[in-house]
């Protein structure tokens, strides 16, 4: 029960965070429930039903999921939620968008703080244990940004020899990667909780070299060209899929059906266009949505 | 709760580096606040000027904000902190030794902002011995060195024992800040580890981790509690 009630005071937390995240919405004149009709008794009835979502994700990565000074989050994750969204007939001011950091994505899930999240969210097995992924709906890769002038990291091989230092984000997957490929984790390892301290200390030279997906590097070299670059070609396929309870099979191939007419209709290569896009990142083919 | 006995062996780790950082750090922050607990005692204006300034900012000061100026102002003056790579310690404490600055750089906040506490504490001990019996003393011609050193600090100790060791209980527990300024592997980033990337519910895991910081704050408050009893100060 004590573990019960602690999730009910996680819950109400996060919902109060979701509402003062959301705080100056006028709210808009809703399409109505009429528009679409859904399965009596599935997810997406109740969410038509109630015409309003609590959507899971990042609000500080640039080109997925950044909270600005518009007060709402903006990038490519966000974008391919809004799609999702408008296929459930709910309209876009009616999403809640409450932020999804690495560390709380299951529980946010399993406790039903939200629907479903779409935070730059890899798809792997330890995580499919506890939640559901629909997607992937996009393929990103594990890569290394080092200094403009570095040549003597070509990949990650290069950590092998227990000299040089990598930055990383701790808990995420790429921190995770990297560790199978450095000789000793406590004087190779630096990890921070923000990619913004990896950057700020790879320019002061205290790492050598900074891991994580490729789209983010990208948008950090995108503002610093000067500065920094890649260091060889991805070395892992992270794909992104989109989080939502693991027994609720009817909401997940909805979800990857979405996903499908949205690359089909040309809505999702839009998304990637207005938001990462502009970092100069390849989108590439859509990935073969991973019905299981 | 399988995590606690799925993953001891990580729990271990932390608690063993976290134990380390508190020992040096504390170590580091009784001489440090010592130092300017005497400069604040001082018979000499301008080094208690210094000893007051230095409580004053780093008193007042977010820890975090200490530990940004360590992580990231240090590198920017050019200091990997080297001067902490001292050559008997570094081979007992192996992360003082590394190329990695970033377990030296958080010893150094952890350490100038529990001096300031330390001093306070060390400070409030004198004030507790009666100042009859520093002014008898000084009458007998002892210098400020010897009046220190043979009346006033035997007394004063007893009184800032409390005090001193609430302070490094408080330390323990800032220690988990470091996890998120570069260091790897202490407690608190092992939980990080554990809950984002491995995907394991966050309350066991924060069971585990409480569990290792109250191995470590507890029995220091019973030792304290059992140290005040024996040397109560009469009043």
């Amino acid at each position: 029960m004590r573990i019960k009630r602690v999730a009910a005071v996680a819950a109400v937390a996060a919902l109060a965070l979701g509402l003062t995240a959301c705080g100056g919405d006028d709210g808009g004149e809703g399409t109505g429930a009429g528009s679409k009709s859904f399965a009596a008794g599935s997810t997406m009835e109740k969410l038509n039903k109630a015409q309003k979502i609590k959507v899971g994700t990042k609000f500080d990565q640039p080109g997925f999921g950044l909270k600005g000074l518009s007060g709402k989050p903006e990038g490519f994750d966000v974008e391919v939620a809004k799609i999702i969204v408008k296929e459930l007939g709910i309209p876009e001011d009616k999403i809640e968008w409450v932020e999804a950091p690495s560390k709380v994505r299951e529980d946010v899930i399993v406790n039903g703080t939200v629907d479903l999240v779409a935070a730059t969210y890899t798809i792997n097995d330890k995580r499919k244990e506890r939640i559901a992924f629909a997607g992937p709906y996009y393929e990103a890769g594990q890569n290394i940004m080092v200094k403009k002038d570095d040549t003597t990291i070509t990949g990650p091989d290069s950590f092998k020899d227990g000299t040089k230092k990598v930055c990383s984000v701790t808990g995420s997957t790429p921190f995770e990667e990297i560790k199978k490929y450095v000789k000793d984790v406590a004087t190779q390892l630096v990890p921070f909780d923000t990619y913004d301290k990896c950057r700020d200390a790879l320019k002061s030279g205290q790492v050598d070299a900074v891991t994580t997906d490729n789209v983010i590097l990208l948008g950090y070299i995108a503002k610093d060209e000067a500065s920094f670059k890649l260091a060889g070609s991805n070395f892992t396929k992270e794909p992104y899929g989109i989080g939502v309870k693991k027994e609720d099979a009817d909401f997940r191939s909805f979800i990857n059906d979405t996903l499908d007419k949205a690359v089909a209709d040309g809505s999702w290569k839009k998304a990637w266009d207005d938001t990462a896009g502009k970092f100069g990142a390849e989108l590439g083919a859509a990935p073969t949505i991973n019905r299981y | 709760m399988n995590v606690l006995i799925d993953k001891f062996d990580v729990f271990a780790g932390g608690f063993w580096l976290t134990l380390q950082i508190c020992l040096l750090a504390a170590i580091g922050a009784l001489i440090l606040g010592a130092v300017v607990a005497v400069l604040r005692i001082s018979p000499v204006p301008p080094l208690r000027a210094l000893g007051t300034g230095y409580v004053n900012v780093f008193r007042n000061m977010p820890l975090t904000v200490v530990m940004f100026f360590a992580a990231f102002g240090l590198p920017a003056l050019g200091s990997n902190a080297d001067f902490l790579r001292i050559p008997v310690i570094d081979s007992l404490f192996t992360r003082l030794g590394t190329d990695l600055p970033y377990f030296r750089f958080a010893l150094i906040a952890l350490v100038l902002y529990t001096a300031a506490f330390v001093c306070e504490a060390l400070r409030s001990g004198v004030n507790a011995v009666s100042a009859g019996q520093a002014e008898a003393a000084r009458s007998l011609g002892l210098t400020f060195g010897q009046n220190l050193r043979y009346v006033v600090l035997p007394q004063s100790w007893k009184a800032s024992i409390v005090p001193l060791g609430s302070v490094i209980i408080a330390m323990i527990k800032n220690s988990a800040l470091v996890g998120f300024f570069g260091v790897v592997g202490d407690l608190s980033q092992t939980a990080d580890q554990l809950t984002s990337a491995e995907g394991y519910a966050f309350v066991p895991v924060a069971i585990g981790i409480s569990i290792g910081y109250l191995i470590m704050t507890v029995p220091l408050g019973a030792l304290l509690d059992r140290i005040e009893k024996r040397q109560a100060v009469a009043r």
